[in-house]
């Protein structure tokens, strides 16, 4: 890797191999995924190929709606390889997404409510 | 955008709307221990995988390339009601990571930049980010060790911050700080707010 020195400081994690969790596929299919996208299992999908075990195991842990960027914290796995993963399952009628709306700036009466319920805490 | 149930049919479940909070700083700020003292879960950490430099072009969506590191990203979460949640996401702010700003800031209710006051220099970076983007932010000096080296007055002018930005002291140990910080953030986007309808 060309620029080694500068990338292997704290910051940075182990170098992995991905796509060897993934069961090859590099990228994800279909609408791109957001961090926050709820992601849940439904039963109607079809299981034309076997699951891996990571997959298994993430169709298992979202039974009920679970986002992303948990189930990837959950099952150890870099953001990245879930939402391959995930889109497959997809793809495979397995899994739905939804998108969580998020709030900006633009929400004023939101924003309070976020105030409000930190000041609860 | 629509937001339906999830299945037709299924009258339960709405999809709840998140807030996300951009926790920013340099190595060693305190970001971990932020998330982690404020949030209703265990601290999670994850990682994004990222290309080469060279590559970063798009590099948060993909996995092909052979030479893949990861950097370790903290999150948290804050129910304020069952169909509003506020996420935390702490990550480091070099500018080498400021493509997984991109992703993170979309959408984002601001951001707080961990300062440790013996590496004030490491909070450029973020400043910049945010500045650039536009994203609301606040300043928090992590006073962990218990003494203050400098005002917050010396602060804000180090930083060279414009006169707007709150710059707050906080010890990201305790969670009444940390949520503190949160307040302070949240209450400056809401001003930040009123200024842009009035202006």
């Amino acid at each position: 890797m060309r620029h080694e020195g500068e990338w292997f400081d704290s910051e940075a994690g182990p170098v992995v191999r991905p796509y060897a969790l993934t069961g090859g596929l590099t990228r994800p299919s279909g609408q791109r995924l957001d961090l926050l996208d709820m992601v849940r299992a439904v039963s109607t999908g079809t299981r034309n190929r076997p699951l891996g075990p990571e997959q298994a195991d993430l169709l298992q842990r979202c039974q009920i709606p679970v986002p992303l960027v948990e189930l990837a914290a959950d099952l150890n796995l870099p953001t990245g390889v879930v939402k391959i993963l995930v889109s497959d399952l997809r793809e495979r009628g397995l899994v739905m997404i939804h998108r969580a709306k998020s709030v900006g700036l633009s929400d004023l009466k939101i924003l309070q409510e976020v105030v409000d319920g930190l000041r609860r805490l | 955008m629509a937001y339906g149930a999830y299945e037709p049919g299924s009258a339960t479940a709405v999809t709840p709307v998140t807030v996300k909070i951009l926790v920013a700083g340099g190595f060693g700020a305190g970001k971990t221990t932020l998330v982690g003292s404020v949030s209703e879960i265990r601290p999670l950490r994850t990682e994004e995988t990222l290309s080469e430099r060279s590559e970063l072009v798009d590099s948060l969506y993909g996995v092909e390339r052979k030479s893949t590191t990861t950097v370790a990203m903290d999150f948290g979460r804050i129910t304020i009601r069952d169909d509003l949640v506020v996420y935390l996401f702490g990550t480091p702010g070099q500018r080498r990571f400021w493509f997984m700003w991109d992703d993170l800031s979309y959408g984002a209710l601001g951001a707080v930049v961990l300062a440790d006051e013996r590496r004030l220099a490491d909070c450029f970076p973020s400043i910049d980010y945010f500045e650039r983007n536009n994203i609301p932010f606040i300043v928090a000096v992590n006073s962990f060790d218990g003494t203050q080296h400098h005002s917050l007055e010396t602060i804000t002018q180090a930083l060279s911050l414009p006169g707007h930005v709150p710059v707050i002291r906080c010890d990201a140990r305790h969670r009444a700080s940390s949520r503190d910080v949160l307040i302070t953030l949240a209450e400056h986007a809401i001003t930040l707010h009123h200024q842009a309808q009035f202006a």
